[in-house]
């Protein structure tokens, strides 16, 4: 099935247009990196399939839901707040700088969106919480706080948090960048885990071993467009178009 | 006199500065969010308004402000008032000018809270109300604690300002009591009540703050 779709999007910043005409499928348990040099649009790319941008033309549809079509002038359209609010559910999104929410302990950084939003007993929640923070090696951290924790287990507190609402898709926008490089194969290595979960991820990744290993698709992007895209055998050991091979020639591979 | 009647008269003055920093507060406080709101509208008219409001408490003493809105009514609209609107003209001059430092305060805490907050929050599906009220709002407090402790303590002292328009409170009793007792007995009794008061007041505050200090 497909769990995500989208239709040439396309994104401006005032006089700055920086998507152009993108589409791209993610099937269910498909894990999808996306590579490109800094500015190509890989943020803005996923902050609009996120909705934390508005786009300017362009469909979105999560599990054959429309949350954006093309209206009868080309603009896209968004669904209404209601039908939003529940597509919404299907996906969530880690951050480069995880965005924990400091005043909430480790467990309900992970838990309060269970128990406001859904309305889940506080029992109920913490059971997944507790769950999700075995998972991540930090059942110990439990009472903590994000200050007191390491940027790579602060970016483990943000996958779970991401992770109770049960998302259909994870969004990731490079997800080690902010941490130390001895912090960095934690993270990566938890996200290894989920795909071999078969969790339907979207990775945007300076990580390029960690791509080729992880990614069932790799996508290149630049200057707003996907300049190049296939299977990591292809795309990143064996590129064929001139940009793509510029940009991972700075890559050791 | 005897000290029992003086110390009656400043306690009574004690008491009037209490309710003065009591009531300025309960309205202030609560006032100024509407205000640092109004200020922070996308609505051109009301943001304009507001600013101009908040930079004339600021710009002007508040002796004059309360000067205004005792004599006001009267002078611009020939309205006579009791007796009993002294009291009234000073708790509504001190919320209005504190309401306007108060939401300076807030709208700095507000605006210094990282955009990438409202977006967890959203990604997470909170509702916008949700996101001030429990991820915003409890941040907000912790960072504008120590500005508003300053203005708490320069409230303490702004209340003996009421004394201009002849509210009994603490400074227009002692002075009233120096004057006919020769005596400045008065102004020292009044200055350790001020003293204490501000010492009370900065110690609730710093058991607030601490009481903040479990997360950074
Ligand atoms: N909110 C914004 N306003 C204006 N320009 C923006 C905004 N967000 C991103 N941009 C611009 O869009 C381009 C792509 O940015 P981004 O999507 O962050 O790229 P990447 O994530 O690939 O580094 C950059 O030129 C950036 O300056
Ligand atoms: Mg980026």
């Amino acid at each position: 099935m497909k769990y995500l779709e989208i239709r040439n999007l396309r994104k401006s910043f005032g006089n700055l247009t920086v998507i152009k005409d993108i589409s791209l499928t993610v099937e269910e348990g498909q894990v999808v990196a996306i590579i490109g040099p800094s500015g190509s649009g890989k943020s803005t790319l996923l902050r609009c399939a996120t909705m934390l941008e508005t786009m300017d033309a362009g469909e979105l549809i999560y599990l054959g839901e429309y949350a954006v079509r093309t209206g009868p002038d080309g603009k896209a359209v968004y669904a209404s707040p209601k039908d939003l609010k529940r597509i919404q559910r299907y996906y969530s999104l880690v951050f480069q700088d995880f965005n924990l929410f400091p005043h909430f302990s480790v467990i309900k950084n992970v838990t309060d969106a269970l128990i406001t939003i859904q309305k889940m007993s506080k029992e109920e929640a913490l059971a997944i919480g507790r769950d999700l923070l075995r998972k991540m090696s930090l059942s110990d951290k439990e009472n903590a706080y994000p200050y007191q924790l390491s940027g790579g287990q602060q970016q483990r507190v943000s996958i779970a948090r991401a992770l109770a609402l049960s998302p259909k898709v994870l969004f990731f926008d490079e997800p080690t960048s902010a941490l130390d490089p001895e912090l960095t194969g934690e993270i990566l290595k938890v996200i290894r885990d989920l795909a071999a979960e078969r969790m339907t991820m979207v990775i945007v990744t300076h990580e390029m071993s960690f791509a080729r290993d992880v990614a069932d698709h790799v996508i290149f992007m630049d200057g707003g467009v996907i300049v190049e895209e296939g299977p990591p055998e292809a795309v990143i050991n064996n590129p064929q178009n001139e940009r793509t091979q510029a940009f991972l020639s700075r890559f050791e591979r | 006199m005897e000290w029992s009647v003086m110390l009656r008269e400043l306690a009574e003055g004690m008491l009037t500065s209490v309710e003065i920093f009591t009531l300025t507060l309960l309205f202030s406080l609560p006032l100024g969010l509407l205000v640092a709101f109004g200020r922070m509208s996308k609505n051109f008219l009301l943001r304009n308004i507001i600013k101009i409001y908040i930079s004339i408490m600021r710009g002007t003493p508040l002796m004059l402000q309360l000067m205004v809105v005792y004599f006001g009514p009267y002078y611009i609209f020939g309205i006579r008032l009791p007796q009993s609107y002294r009291f009234t003209a000073v708790i509504i001059s001190f919320v209005i000018n504190y309401a306007a430092y108060f939401a300076e305060i807030y709208r700095a805490g507000i605006e210094s809270i990282p955009l990438g907050q409202y977006e967890a929050a959203k990604v997470l599906g909170y509702s916008n109300a949700q996101t001030f009220v429990r991820i915003i709002l409890p941040q907000v407090i912790k960072r504008i604690l120590p500005p508003v402790t300053n203005e708490v303590i320069t409230l303490i002292k702004d209340t003996s300002l009421a004394f201009v328009i002849a509210v009994s409170e603490m400074f227009t009793q002692a002075r009233a009591i120096a004057s006919a007792q020769r005596s400045v007995a008065p102004y020292v009794a009044a200055g350790i009540f001020y003293y204490i008061f501000n010492y009370v007041v900065a110690a609730v505050m710093e058991w607030f703050e601490k009481k903040m200090s479990y997360f950074r």
